[in-house]
């Protein structure tokens, strides 16, 4: 194996390819169903992105060190999904505990959007992405965190519009999710136009 | 008689007047990045009605001996231990699909059609039953991204499984490169979810009248 590259240049490559240009969300289709169901209203996609972020940054560097140190030397690699959503699972369960013992005034505002996380594909898919790319663990760590950001982005932007779109008039067979996922094709294809930027280095 | 009936009825919900991708766009994460070609579409499917199915059944025959409180971890489990069965063979057997497919067969799992069906139908369900309900909502939602599918690869590269097809791949045809890049998907899965609920819409419109 290959030592990682831990240069500062390739890590921000790696964080702007994860927010922009490969945005987990608009280009790769993950933590769909959250996405068209919990972006009605900019406050609560601030929250809901804001668990996703801090998850996904946790749970990925908590994953990569599972994958090296226990699944690698066993040759069990194939159990990997089971463990990464044991892994999540216990992670936000013991994240909530923590913030309603010690935050309440955090649990309050992020602590309804936990139980969701678990059962969002982003989180297990940017765990299984890192795999196949064979990511070191500060690659792995700037990846889970830009992926984050992206997702981030993505929801909140997805809810600013909605809210303005609640005034229009939509075709009947198109209100609710039809138009949601036009929004979303309109919002993958300005995320491309970042490609610009990374070729033209 | 009264039993065949129920099953047809089954069937029928599951693909059309419930299907989980018209109703609620559920469970799209997992697949939707793999249609841009029909073949990939179709591997993906039959991975999907392969879990939905064999897990209704092992839930529903495990249904009476899951306490209840630690019922969701079973079922994720069960869930969990069909999708690696299919990963690893799809590894062995054909591993250029495999690396095609990256890792979401393995976000099958998360998918939530086959929790929703192992929670609400199979939980409740004897066995048989259950794996018709499995394997019909999971053939529900192979035929949407099956479509999704063909028309992103049919107007993106102007060919079908890989056939170059008459008309799209002649000259005549200005290959729409969108669609296969990743907007493609979305807007066309709007578009097909647009004529479903008008479809559908104005089928439920009838009934009532019919009622009346």
């Amino acid at each position: 194996m290959n030592a990682p590259d831990n240069s500062m240049v390739h890590l921000s490559i790696i964080l702007f390819t994860a927010v922009f240009t490969d945005n987990i969300l608009l280009a790769r289709f993950l933590g769909m169903c959250s996405f068209l169901s919990v972006s009605r209203q900019v406050k609560t996609a601030v929250g809901l992105g804001l668990a996703v972020v801090f998850v996904m940054t946790f749970t990925i560097a908590l994953d990569w060190i599972a994958y090296r140190y226990i699944l690698q030397p066993y040759a069990i690699e194939y159990f990997r999904f089971i463990l990464f959503i044991v892994i999540i699972a216990a992670f936000v369960q013991f994240v909530e505990m923590a913030l309603e013992r010690f935050s309440p005034v955090l649990y309050q505002n992020l602590g309804i959007f936990l139980p969701l996380i678990t059962v969002n594909c982003a989180i297990l898919g940017a765990s299984l992405f890192m795999v196949i790319r064979a990511y070191g663990l500060a690659e792995a760590v700037v990846f889970g965190f830009g992926s984050g950001i992206g997702w981030m982005l993505a929801i909140i932007a997805m809810a600013g519009i909605r809210e303005r779109l609640n005034n229009a008039r939509i075709p009947k067979g198109l209100q609710g999710p039809g138009i949601t996922l036009v929004i979303a094709g309109i919002m993958a294809l300005a995320f491309i136009g970042f490609t610009g930027v990374l070729s033209g280095r | 008689m009264m039993a065949r009936k129920k099953t047809s009825d089954v069937v029928l919900t599951a693909i059309w007047g419930d299907n989980p991708v018209f109703r609620q766009i559920l469970g799209i994460c997992s697949a939707l990045a793999v249609t841009n070609l029909v073949l990939n579409t179709m591997v993906m499917g039959a991975a999907v009605i392969f879990t939905t199915a064999l897990s209704g059944l092992t839930v529903s025959l495990l249904r009476k001996h899951t306490p209840r409180i630690i019922r969701m971890m079973v079922e994720v489990l069960i869930v969990a231990f069909y999708v690696i069965l299919f990963d690893q063979a799809l590894k062995a057997y054909w591993p250029e699909m495999s690396r095609n497919l990256g890792p979401y067969v393995g976000l099958i799992i998360t998918n939530c059609i086959i929790m929703g069906r192992a929670e609400a139908f199979a939980n409740a369900n004897p066995p048989g039953l259950s794996f018709i309900d499995g394997l019909a909502s999971g053939i529900g939602y192979s035929i949407v991204l099956v479509s999704v599918a063909i028309v992103r690869e049919l107007l993106g590269m102007g060919s079908l499984l890989g056939v170059a097809m008459p008309f799209f791949s002649s000259s005549l045809w200005d290959r729409w490169i969108i669609m296969v890049m990743p907007p493609g998907a979305f807007f066309t899965l709007a578009v097909i979810v647009w004529f479903a609920r008008t479809a559908q819409k104005d089928r439920e419109a009838e009934k009532k009248q019919g009622a009346k």
